[in-house]
């Protein structure tokens, strides 16, 4: 059956606790996930009390922070700190965001907790192996597909077809949406995932993509597609503001419109 | 299947077994059956209340009318079919051991057809009086 407690050896116990600078004006607790794959100790977590008035307003801010004054051995990743890498995608309060477009004073309580996104291996500290997360976005073939012989300029869309295409295209694979759903912990290994399947449904609609039917065949399963229960955590949670859950549905409606 | 080692790559291991190419008829047929379900609810609700205070007999009589039976056994029969269909997706979400995903898969289907056997043999039963 399915498992609802962590292993033995994933059990999060106390780590240590670093206290605020003297003078610091104004404190926040920050209690960050950590394990380091090269020891044999359970993962724990760290409390670091940060003068946040020494910090920028995001949480990678302060990420940044800790790690350049505090303690350097903690490990996350980051790149374009303005929300269109989604590199900094984490567990962050209890909900998956990206710590560079999420302010700290945004998180309600004293104490924040940071932890990796949810339901993956973790590399270390915060990093989490997105190795299969990247393999299911492959799995779908993300890129135009045609037998017609390639035009003298280009493949010709009309604006409104075009149109179809906003609210997916801007997806940029962060993962927090695949990671907060709970179907997706329970099949990770044959549920294609919300991140994934919105970019499905995004190369369904281009008027340009001659392989409509064979991309359907490819999702027409009861586990790749169909564990999609409409929960609703990918669109709660996405960082960008779209609907992975509406796209699922509308790849529903496209394969019962090709067989009713 | 059998498990493979971890050194199989990961797009192996998504792409699997391949698409199953079937998901759409039971995504249809269970909301086919919610839509059936919503007069037919209403249906048995009142029927409930009507019969509320029936003697024996004329719970017999009003049974046994073709059109209440024939709207209880639709009712069962739609009911059924949707039970068993939203059974079978909530073993496939939680149960991934091989003999308790088959066993329980097999038992809800047992199980499904057992009640709508007996329900349909005492409604006809009626109806026909014998």
């Amino acid at each position: 059956m399915v498992q609802l407690t962590l292993p033995k050896n994933s059990r999060v116990g106390n780590g240590r606790r670093f206290s605020a600078p003297a003078g610091a004006s104004r404190v926040k607790t920050f209690k960050i996930y950590r394990y380091d794959p090269e020891g044999l100790e359970n993962p724990r977590w760290d409390s670091y009390d940060v003068d946040v008035d020494a910090c920028g307003p995001m949480l990678l801010d302060v990420l940044i922070h800790i790690k350049n004054n505090i303690d350097p051995t903690l490990t996350f990743r980051r790149s374009c700190r303005e929300g269109v890498c989604g590199s900094c995608a984490m567990n962050i309060g209890g909900r998956n965001t990206l710590a560079c477009t999420h302010g700290w004073e945004e998180v309600p309580g004293k104490e924040v907790t940071i932890a990796p996104l949810p339901s993956m291996p973790v590399v270390k500290d915060l990093v989490p192996d997105l190795t299969m997360f990247y393999a299911q976005y492959a799995s779908i073939e993300p890129w135009l597909q045609t037998e017609t012989p390639m035009p003298q300029k280009e493949w010709r869309q009309a604006p409104e077809d075009r149109e179809k295409l906003d609210g997916l295209y801007e997806c940029i694979l962060c993962a927090c949406c695949t990671t907060s759903c709970p179907s997706y912990w329970w099949n990770g290994e044959k549920y294609l995932g919300p991140a994934t399947l919105l970019h499905a449904y995004r190369w369904l609609i281009d008027s340009r993509d001659e392989a409509t039917g064979d991309r359907l065949d490819a999702l027409e399963d009861p586990f790749k597609l169909y564990r999609c229960h409409t929960i609703m955590n990918c669109a709660q949670v996405c960082p960008k503001g779209l609907n992975p859950a509406k796209a699922i549905a509308e790849i529903k409606l496209m394969l019962a419109e090709r067989m009713v | 299947m059998k498990k493979s080692s971890d050194m199989r790559t990961a797009l192996g291991r998504v792409r699997g077994l391949g698409a199953a190419r079937e998901g759409t008829g039971h995504f249809w047929a269970i909301r086919l059956t919610s839509i059936a379900l919503v007069p037919l609810t209403f249906f048995v609700v009142g029927l409930l209340f009507a019969l509320n205070g029936a003697g024996y007999a004329e719970m017999r009589s009003i049974l046994g009318n073709p059109l209440v039976s024939m709207m209880l056994l639709a009712t069962i029969g739609a009911s059924l079919y949707h039970m068993w269909l939203g059974m079978q997706d909530i073993l496939l979400d939680y149960a991934h051991g091989e003999a308790s995903k088959y066993g329980l898969l097999i038992l809800n289907t047992f199980f499904c057809i057992a009640i709508g056997a007996i329900c349909a043999f005492s409604l006809l039963k009626i109806a026909f009086g014998v």
